[in-house]
Order: structure tokens, then sequence, then C-alpha cells
């Protein structure tokens, strides 16, 4: 079955994921226009890939696993994707000028 | 017993994706709205409490944490550290539920609760109160279905408790640890996102 | 006979799954993947027994132009209860449910499904969803059409929406559950020797059903959820006047819903690969292709939902990916048939009814699929949309393909499922009777929705009246078509001819097992040596 994770190695790791906590919320407080939403959600997604790797034991398991866990995010990926995509281009220009 | 275990981890991941999916239909409406309403989506955070929600993220975080050790120690046939893991694990879960509860009061008591007639009102900013009203739906589904969560993780967690006490775990056998683990730390995650998403959102925007 | 225990007379049952235990309890608390498969059987025909009531309604009003028998509304209602009942609580479950759950373990040489007990639950879920659908029939139907658009199922329909979607609700997590079964338990239960190379098609086809279930119903949850939410606190999230989007609710509900449709065919697919190949005496040609393909249409299947808002307002942006998209979707089911044709091509054929009902599926699945095709063309799409082409398109795939794929499928296992053969003359000529039935009830339909029939009116042109006519008499044949095996299957349980273990002669771990297998199927755990559909090849005839 899987090696057991050192208790450092998840001391480390919820210290890491703490202080990035902290600082979603300190980096909340500038304004920095459109890019606070977008690091706000590249931390969060560095803490859930960290969660993912460490807590629930995915740097360990087999490839089949790790294969299914990105699977669900590329899904959820295709639904946000191709919905937003039709908000997005309803106001770009008509094909119709071009040809 | 690996073969079972390891059906059983690749199952919960298996359930973990359908919640993937499940709570990104609703992080995609959710964009949706908040990309076509950006101003009304701002004029709420003045609602949120961004400190509650971090300390909301840190207490599932360290919940994590403890969650993971428990794991390990049932691994490594550390029966008492295992128990005592599960229970901080739960008591930090329950902190999460009452520190949500207060959130709740107080929106109730702002009256930003647009389920219950007669609990929304946002005269404060008229002309966005619809998208508005569209948000705390949202923010309430959202937070709502991710508490039922916690929930029954907590149920789960009880359960796996009782069947420490009763000595069922061992290093040859502790898929139900494990497996839970894999379940609480994924509402985690959920939570993770919610954070920045419902409750970060303009609060510099006082500034623009 | 080669059975597990010995017999002293052939008239003395020998232990089976079926007599292994007696007693409700026996069934209704059981774990055994075939019982539960035999529940899903009941229940999913019930179910399709009262979509059909809903259709000969349907079709009865249609025969006149006038709207005279029913009023609007009680038409909008038959037809939404019709869509909900056959979509949501019969296509849905019907192949994957019963034939899959008795099939898959054994196909792969398991004792059970990885979770026996998740699989009665499953059950019970489902149970619970149709009898909220069902109260909300006899509480008065719902009339928003199966596909619950809004605003007028959050704002202006007076019926009972919500009961109807939490139905629906309910049933999704029984098609997860047993989605996340079957993952589970191809990829970690095989046999020794059972490689991916060697899994039947069957095997394949349900895997790739249930990644679809697994992926695409929790975004179908969430929107009726939504949906539910809406009409219950009257909150604007897809009510235009209030800054809703009723457009966002079709991409969510269609982001499920098409992706649904594969869940209905693939395993129908699956069956025909298995029955192609016995009645041809002869190897899949191209085994990795369909294999493949099975995935494929369940990946790109994903990518397409956006061809159902054509004409929605969407993006012409979008409306240009998701037709080329849909184009592609279709190439693999294209691969498909041409590869059984070509496992036909110098087989050894006879025309079992099984047979006679994959070759019918070849036919209608092929006409249905390449009438997909002009709707996937955006500019036909905005002619033909909202028509009875559609219609006509879609009854062909799932009624022409998956009723008759399942319908084949429950001829060739039957003599495994309960030991005893149907009557052979009976089962051809009701085939007949569904191919002949279901041409006349669908073809003119076609012709109707390019003439510009709309759907969803009680009422039509005078013109039309001929077609609709020949429609309705078609459906009558059909009907019969489905009642006739009905009564022979039921009677067979009595008087039908014992079977034996492999009565088609048949490759494939199922018919090793005796008929019906006993509870834990095999006495040994199988060990794999030969490929799938390992029919011994005919000596090549002299090329030249």
């Amino acid at each position: 079955m899987n090696p057991v994770t050192p208790v450092r190695t998840y001391v480390i790791i919820w210290l890491i994921l703490t202080i990035m906590t902290f600082t979603t919320y300190a980096v909340a407080q500038i304004d920095l226009g459109q890019f606070n939403i977008v690091i706000a959600l590249a931390i969060a997604f560095f803490k859930m890939s960290l969660v993912i790797w460490f807590f629930m034991h995915v740097r360990t398991d087999n490839p089949l696993t790790k294969l299914f866990v990105f699977a669900g995010f590329f899904w959820m990926a295709i639904f946000l994707v191709f919905t937003l995509g039709d908000y997005f281009s309803r106001g770009w220009m008509p094909l119709g000028k071009f040809w | 017993m690996g073969q079972q275990f390891d059906s059983a981890t690749f199952g919960m991941w298996v359930f973990l994706l359908t919640e993937i999916m499940f709570f990104g239909g609703m992080f995609g409406a959710y964009t949706v709205y908040r990309s076509m309403y950006p101003e009304a989506f701002a004029s709420t955070s003045a609602y949120m409490n961004p400190l509650y929600g971090a300390l909301n993220t840190a207490v599932l975080i360290v919940s994590s944490l403890t969650m993971a050790l428990a794991v390990r120690s049932a691994h490594l046939d550390k029966q008492k550290a295992l128990q005592i893991f599960l229970l901080i694990t739960m008591f930090f879960g329950l902190c999460f539920l009452v520190i949500k509860g207060f959130e709740y009061h107080e929106h109730w008591v702002d009256m930003k609760v647009p389920l219950i007639g007669g609990h929304w009102n946002y005269s404060e900013a008229p002309q966005f109160a619809h998208q508005a009203q569209i948000l705390f739906i949202f923010y309430f589904f959202m937070t709502g279905f991710h508490a039922i969560h916690m929930i029954v993780g907590l149920g789960i967690m009880t359960t796996i408790f009782i069947m420490a006490r009763k000595g069922r775990f061992s290093p040859i056998y502790y898929t139900p640890v494990e497996v839970s683990g894999l379940y609480w730390h994924f509402v985690d995650i959920v939570w993770i996102f919610l954070f920045p998403l419902l409750y970060l959102i303009g609060h510099t925007r006082t500034i623009l | 006979m080669s059975t597990a225990i010995q017999e002293p007379q052939q008239t003395t049952e020998t232990v089976n799954y079926l007599n292994a235990e007696y007693g409700w309890k026996s069934w209704l608390f059981t774990t055994d993947h075939k019982r539960i498969a035999l529940l899903y059987l009941i229940s999913i025909s019930v179910m399709f027994a009262l979509g059909g009531v809903f259709a000969m309604l349907i079709r009865l009003e249609l025969l006149t132009p006038q709207g005279d028998m029913v009023t609007s509304d009680t038409y909008n209602k038959l037809f939404t209860m019709h869509g909900v009942v056959m979509v949501f609580f019969f296509l849905v479950p019907s192949i994957p449910a019963t034939l899959g759950n008795f099939l898959v373990p054994m196909m792969i040489g398991a004792k059970d499904l990885a979770f026996p007990r998740i699989n009665l639950l499953s059950w019970y879920i489902y149970i619970a969803g149709a009898l909220f659908a069902v109260a909300s029939i006899l509480m008065g139907g719902v009339d928003t059409g199966w596909t619950f658009y809004t605003p007028f199922s959050t704002t202006y329909s007076n019926t009972f929406v919500i009961t109807a979607a939490v139905g629906v609700f309910i049933s999704g997590f029984s098609s997860i559950l047993t989605g996340l079964n079957f993952i589970v338990t191809i990829h970690k239960m095989r046999a020794p020797g059972m490689t991916w190379g060697r899994l039947p098609l069957f095997v394949w086809a349900h895997y790739a059903t249930s990644l679809i279930q697994v992926l695409g119903t929790p975004v179908v949850a969430i929107t009726l959820a939504l949906l539910a939410l809406e009409r219950g606190f009257h909150i604007g999230i897809f009510d235009p006047a209030i800054g809703g989007d009723p457009i966002l609710f079709q991409h969510m509900f269609w982001f499920y819903s098409h992706p649904a449709v594969y869940i209905m065919i693939l395993p129908g697919m699956g069956v025909i690969s298995e029955i192609i190949t016995c009645f041809s005496r002869k190897g899949l040609f191209g085994y990795w292709f369909v294999a493949g393909s099975s995935l494929g249409i369940a990946i790109v299947g994903f990518l397409v939902w956006g061809h159902h808002l054509f004409v929605t307002g969407m993006s012409m942006y979008a409306g240009l990916y998701f037709s080329l998209m849909s184009m592609l979707v279709a190439v693999p089911s294209a691969i498909k048939v041409f590869n059984w044709t070509a496992t036909m091509y110098r087989g050894s054929i006879t025309y079992q009814t099984p047979m006679l009902y994959a070759f019918g599926f070849i036919g209608l699945f092929t006409i249905g699929g390449l009438t997909g095709l002009f709707l996937a063309t955006l500019g036909i799409d905005v002619h033909l949309t909202d028509t009875y082409f559609v219609i006509a398109h879609f009854h062909y795939v799932m009624v022409g393909g998956m009723v008759v794929a399942y319908l084949g499928g429950l001829h060739f296992w039957w003599p495994k499922i309960t030991g005893k053969m149907y009557p052979e003359g009976w089962g051809k000529f009701s085939a007949l009777l569904v191919f002949v039935g279901f041409n006349v009830t669908f073809f003119p339909q076609f012709i109707l929705g390019y003439l510009g029939q709309p759907r969803r009116y009680h009422a039509y042109a005078p013109e039309f009246q001929v077609l609709n006519v020949m429609s309705t008499a078609g459906a009558s044949i059909l009907a019969v078509g489905y009642v006739i095996p009905l009564i022979y299957f039921i009677w067979s349980l009595r008087y039908g001819k014992p079977a034996g273990d492999n009565p088609w002669g048949a490759k494939g771990l199922e018919w090793t097992t005796q008929s019906p297998p006993t509870t834990f199927n095999f006495d040994q755990t199988p060990i794999v040596t030969e490929e799938a559909y390992a029919y011994s090849k005919k000596p090549e005839v002299e090329v030249g």
C-alpha cells in the first residue's frame, strides 16, 4: 500500500497553506484591478494542488488515479470554457463583414 | 486487502469526480453572472466579511492537517493518536459550522437573505438590487451545499471514530479512514475556492 | 448438462441465483448483481409502459389536425411526461442497469461488482426518483417539456415542476452510482488474463457510458436544483426580468443532456457488437477501432451540447464551433457501423431473433445518425429545429437504435438470465413488427418536419393529416411488436424450452457458466487465455 508520509511534511504543507491563505487576504486589500481575481484564483489553485498532492496522497498514487483527478478538473474546465466562451464571443465582430 | 484498498480509494476518487462536476456547475453559473454584472457583485462586498472567510479557511486547513495525521496514525497502528486526531478534526469542523452560523445570522440581520420573504433589502444600492439578489442566492446556495457536505463529513467522522474505538482499524485495514480522509480534504478544497470567489470581490473597488 | 451440482434427474432444478434463496427479503435486500438487474428490469419495464401510454395518447390526438381530443395544456403535459419518463426513467438506466448489471461482472470473470451494496442502493434511489415522477403525474402532471426550459418552468408554469425536477434529480444519483460501480469494477476486478485488449466490447461500451454518467449527471443535478430554487423562492436566477439568463439554463441543462444521449446509445452499441460477432461466427473487425470509438464518443460527446442552442441567441462563433464538433462526433459512430459491417462480411451468418434486431439497429441507427448531421449543419438547423424532423431524428436513434438493441440483447441473453428459451418463431415475428411499425411511425415525421410541422403542438395544418395518420398507424403496429415479447418472455419462464449453458455457441465468459448462473457466477476464478470473439475463422476462399 502507500508509503507513509512523515509528520514534518504534513506540517510544512499546512504552514504553506496557512501562509497562502493570509497572502490571499492581504493581496485582496490592494487594488490591482482585474488581477485581483486572477491572483486570488491562482493562489487557490496552488493551495488545492498541495492538498491533492500531499494530503490526499496523489503524489504516491498510481497513474490511473492521477489521470482521473486530472480528468475531473479538465471536464469542469470544458464546461466553464465553452459556456463562458459563448458569452464572451457574443460581442465580437460579426463574420458577415469579412466575407 | 490491497485490491480492496485500491478499489475503495479509486471508487472514492470517482465519486469526488462527480462532486467536482457538481460544484463546478455552480461555480460556472456563478462565474457567468459575475462576468455579466461586475459592479453589482462588487457592491455586495460590503456585506461579506472576509475575516470570517479567512478564519474559516484557516480552520478547515488545520482540520485537513489533523485528518491527514489521523490517516497516518491508522496506517502506523497508533490507535490513540488516530482517535485524538479524529476528534480534533471534528472539533475544527464544528468550529467552521459555528463561524458560518454567525455569518448567516449577520446576513439575516442585514436583510440579505433572499430566500425567505421579508429578509431581503437592498435599498443601499437599488440599481443593483436584482443582480445582487442573484449573487446572494449563489452565496447561500454554494456555502449551503458546502455546509451540508461538512455536516455529512462530520457524520462520517463520527462513524469512523466509533469504529476506531472498537479497534476495527489496523495497518492492514484502515481503508475507511483513508477514504473518509479523501472526502474531508475535498470539502476543504471546495472552500479554498469559495473563499476568494465569494469573499474577496471588490474589497478594493471603493478606490475605483 | 454440465452444472456445478450433481443432479440425479434432469427435472430437478439446479441451484442458481434465482432459487438460491426465497422470499421477498432475499430480493429486496439482495446484493447479487444479477438479482438487482432483474429488479431494475421490472422497474424500467413499468416505466417504459407508462411512457408508452403517453405516446399513445399523443399519437391519438395527432390523428386529426384540430386539437380536439385534449386541450393544448393537457397535450403539453402529455409530451412532457412522455419525455421525462422515457428519457430519465427508461433510456438512461435501461441497458446498463439491466444487462450491464447482469453481465459486466460475468464478462470480466468476477463474482460481482466492486460495490454490491451501492448497487442495491442505486436501485432504491431509482425507485425513489420514479415515485416522485409518478407523483407529479398523479397530482396533475408537468407541462414544461422534458427540457424544463426557463422562464416558463420557473415562473409561468402552473404545474408540478418541482416534484418532477426532484424526481429527476434523485434518479441522477442512481445513474452516478451505477457508473461509479462499473468504472471501479472494470478497472480493478478483471480475472487473470482478462487484459483490456480481451474485454468484450460490451464492457468497453459500459465503461465509456459510465464515464459519461459520472462526469455529466452532476451538472444536470445542480441545474435542476437551481431551477427548483428559483421556482420555490421566486429568485431570478434564470428569469430575464430580474437579471437572470435563460440561455445559461440551457447551457447547463444540455451540458448533461447531450452526453446523456450517448449514455443511452453506447450500451446498445455494445450489445450489437456481441450479437453480430456471435451470429456471424467471426471476430470483431477492428476491435481497437470500436473500443476507441466508444471512448471517442464519450469524450467528444461532451463538446457538442451547444447544437441544442443554435437558435437561442448564442454567439455565432460558439455556433460555428459546436456545429463543427457535432459533425466530428458522428465519426466514431460511423467507424463502428463500418466495423460491424466488415465483421459480417464473409461471416457465417444466421438469422435468429437477436441478429434480426442487430440488422435493424444498424440500418435505423445509421439513418438516425445521418439525419443528425443535417441538424448539426447550422444553416439547415435554423429551419429544421423545433420541427418534427428533430423528433424523427432522435426517435430513430433512441428507439430504432437503443430500444431495438435492448430488445436484441434481451433475446440474446434471455437464455442465460432465465435458463429458458423464448419461442423463436414469435421472436422473429415481433422483430419484424417492431421494424415495420417503427419505420411507419417515424419516417413520415422526417417529411412532416421538412414540410414544416412544428413539434409540441396539438394541432397542425390540415395538409399534414395523411402523414400523421400513417404515423399513428405505425405506432399501433409498434405497440403490438412490444407487447408480444412481453407476453412470450413471461410465458417462457414457465413453459420455455430449457436453454442449456450456451444455446448460441457464443464466446464470452458469461456463456461458460450454467444457465441461469449460480449466485457467485464462477466456481473458480476463470483464467483467460484467448482473445475476445475467438470464433474459428472460416477457411479462406481462394483469392483471385
